[in-house]
């Protein structure tokens, strides 16, 4: 081995001194704890955007495209003017986008899981959801990039948050956990579906409704009733009033609660079937 | 280690009206390579996939080292490693990413998992192509990686599913060093393969399976003379008495014998068939017939059946029975 031709490398010769050392029996670590497991997949998923940087396009061109239209085509004509608007909808488009791209999860899964790969993560010794946990982990990085991105642009546009910094991060911050929590319907959905393209058209038949039939766009007094009663019960209107409410800096305590259940009902539904299918799959 | 590596008892694996897996019994002993032989979906696959805890079986029992892989599944995880048949690494990342990531999943520290990650490379030969990403890596190179992540942690039982399909001849013996090596240093292996000569040089003992059944089962010798079938070659002094020699031989041997290009050779399968004569006994009663007629016969030699003749015999009594 002295050159770094694939000649070179493909001239190996198994060597029972090298490979026998390789082999001894060592003792064996102890096993990860469940949060260093799921820490390990999330890096898994980082390298992966290191060596893909191309995905991250999803994340950083989408919401501003979705901020910039809605903003301009709703807002002389809801609000009065764009920014009187803005104050209004940056929240909700923030919502209706990190929720949207929640959907890659299943996508990413569904085709993730077809390769042989999840085999070998399948008969590892390790906290059984670790693998799943781990990727919803990098993907959370990519919710945060997101609604930092949307966050931008919306200062940039003339959004003034009355409850500062810290109302900003908070907001993002109950963001970021509904949206961890939302993504388990995706992993269920990518361990059930066939194909890349069902995962896509039964995210769009889920997300279209919830996002859009919510108070993100107008104020829902103006809707018929039965639309109404649905958009009251939508867990995305309950974000996105707790949103608005601490990034306004009079943080809505029932709005929060309310979202925070809905996020560990998620969990709890979702997260259960999802590992019933993968311990099936 | 007193309990065999896996024993099965009448396991089953049905996928919607297919039985993938139709009641297979099995016992590897530790420390040998135990071959599992037969077609494309022939069952071998599932076979693997439910030892490993990847499938729960639907009828029967498993056990691995003692444990059971459902009631178990942690324990036996603990203890075995599988490399599928399509590469078990993420073919994005690079081959040192792969093996630290899978290190330090099984509880290696950073500095260990680097260690150990660097230590495999060198070991595998893939030192130059470690900051590669997997796809980019040849079949070979691919197929050292995979064995690699298997024993990052030296499993006491490991899964080989078609560890050779695809390569290059070259990059075949490679792979079949290493399994030899690896059992040397005291791991069982199970081994699928449609190859027979694949199971010839590697399995100590071989399960011959077909429509998700062992049809077959004993060491490759076993199994060969099972058949009892060979094939003698016969070259003789004088061409011109090659008719007489293959009437001859015909009527001892009792099948067609066939001329070959070479005008004072014949050849000819000795088939035990019905007698329990065989193929040894049958060519020396051949070969005496030859002399007492006064041919001369110049070279003759008798060649065991090849695996290839074995599975197409047993298969054709599957599809006769």
């Amino acid at each position: 081995m002295t050159t770094t031709t694939t000649e070179a490398v493909s001239a190996y010769t198994p060597s029972s001194e090298t490979l026998g050392a390789v082999l001894a029996r060592a003792d064996r670590p102890k096993r990860p704890s469940a949060l260093s497991a799921s820490l390990t997949f999330g890096w898994r998923a980082m390298l992966k955007i290191k060596h893909v940087p191309e995905q991250l396009f999803d994340v950083t061109a989408f919401p501003i495209i979705m901020t910039l239209m809605f903003t301009y085509l709703f807002g002389g004509a809801l609000a009065g003017s764009t920014s009187e608007y803005l104050q209004f909808f940056l929240p909700g488009i923030m919502v209706t986008s990190v929720v949207m791209i929640t959907m890659y999860t299943g996508v990413g899964l569904n085709t993730d899981i077809e390769k042989g790969v999840f085999d070998r993560f399948r008969t590892l010794p390790v906290w059984r959801p670790a693998a799943l946990v781990g990727m919803i982990f990098g993907d959370v990085l990519r919710y945060i990039l997101a609604a930092t991105t949307i966050m931008a642009v919306g200062l940039i546009l003339g959004f003034r948050p009355e409850g500062g910094v810290l109302g900003v991060i908070g907001g993002m911050g109950l963001l970021v956990v509904f949206s961890f929590a939302f993504s388990w319907i995706w992993t269920m959905f990518g361990l059930f579906l066939r194909s890349e393209k069902s995962v896509m058209g039964v995210s769009m038949l889920v997300l279209f409704p919830l996002t859009f039939l919510s108070n993100v766009f107008v104020d829902p007094s103006t809707m018929p009733g039965w639309l109404q009663a649905f958009v009251n019960v939508n867990p995305v209107s309950h974000l996105v009033s707790a949103i608005r409410s601490i990034m306004s800096g009079s943080p809505d305590m029932s709005e929060i609660t309310w979202t925070l259940i809905a996020s560990a009902a998620l969990v709890a539904v979702f997260g259960t079937l999802t590992m019933r299918l993968y311990n099936r799959k | 280690m007193d309990a065999p590596a896996i024993e099965t008892a009448g396991l089953i694996k049905t996928f919607g009206d297919n039985r993938a897996v139709d009641g297979v019994d099995l016992t590897v002993p530790p420390g040998t390579v135990y071959g599992l032989l037969g077609p494309n979906g022939a069952g071998k696959t599932t076979v693997v996939r439910m030892l490993a805890t990847l499938l729960r079986p639907d009828g029967g029992a498993a056990r691995v080292f003692g444990h059971d892989v459902v009631r178990e599944a942690d324990a036996v995880r603990s203890r075995v490693s599988l490399t599928g048949q399509y590469a078990s690494v993420d073919e994005d990342l690079t081959g040192a990413e792969n093996l630290v990531l899978l290190a330090r999943l099984l509880g290696h520290s950073k500095a260990q998992a680097r260690a150990r990650a660097d230590q495999l490379l060198a070991a595998f030969g893939l030192t130059e192509a470690a900051d590669r990403q997997v796809k980019k890596y040849s079949g070979g190179m691919r197929r050292r990686i995979d064995i690699g992540a298997s024993i990052l942690n030296t499993p006491d039982l490991l899964f080989l599913d078609e560890p050779t399909t695809g390569l290059d001849p070259r990059s075949r013996n490679q792979v079949w060093d290493i399994v030899r090596i690896v059992v040397a240093n005291g791991t069982t292996v199970l081994l699928t393969t449609q190859y027979l000569d694949e199971a010839d040089q590697l399995a100590a003992r071989i399960a011959v399976i077909d429509h998700g059944k062992v049809i077959a089962e004993g060491t490759p010798g076993q199994l060969k003379s099972s058949i009892g079938a060979g094939t003698i070659h016969v070259r003789l002094r004088d061409a011109a008495r090659r008719p007489e020699a293959e009437r001859i031989l015909a009527e001892v041997l009792g099948t067609t014998v066939q001329q070959d290009a070479d005008p004072v050779a014949l050849s000819a399968r000795a088939e035990a068939g019905g007698s329990e004569q065989g193929a040894a006994e049958l060519a020396s009663r051949a070969l005496g017939r030859l002399a007492s007629a006064g041919i001369v016969v110049d070279d003759f030699s008798l060649g065991q059946p090849s695996l290839d003749e074995v599975f197409l015999a047993l298969t054709d009594r599957e599809v006769a029975a």
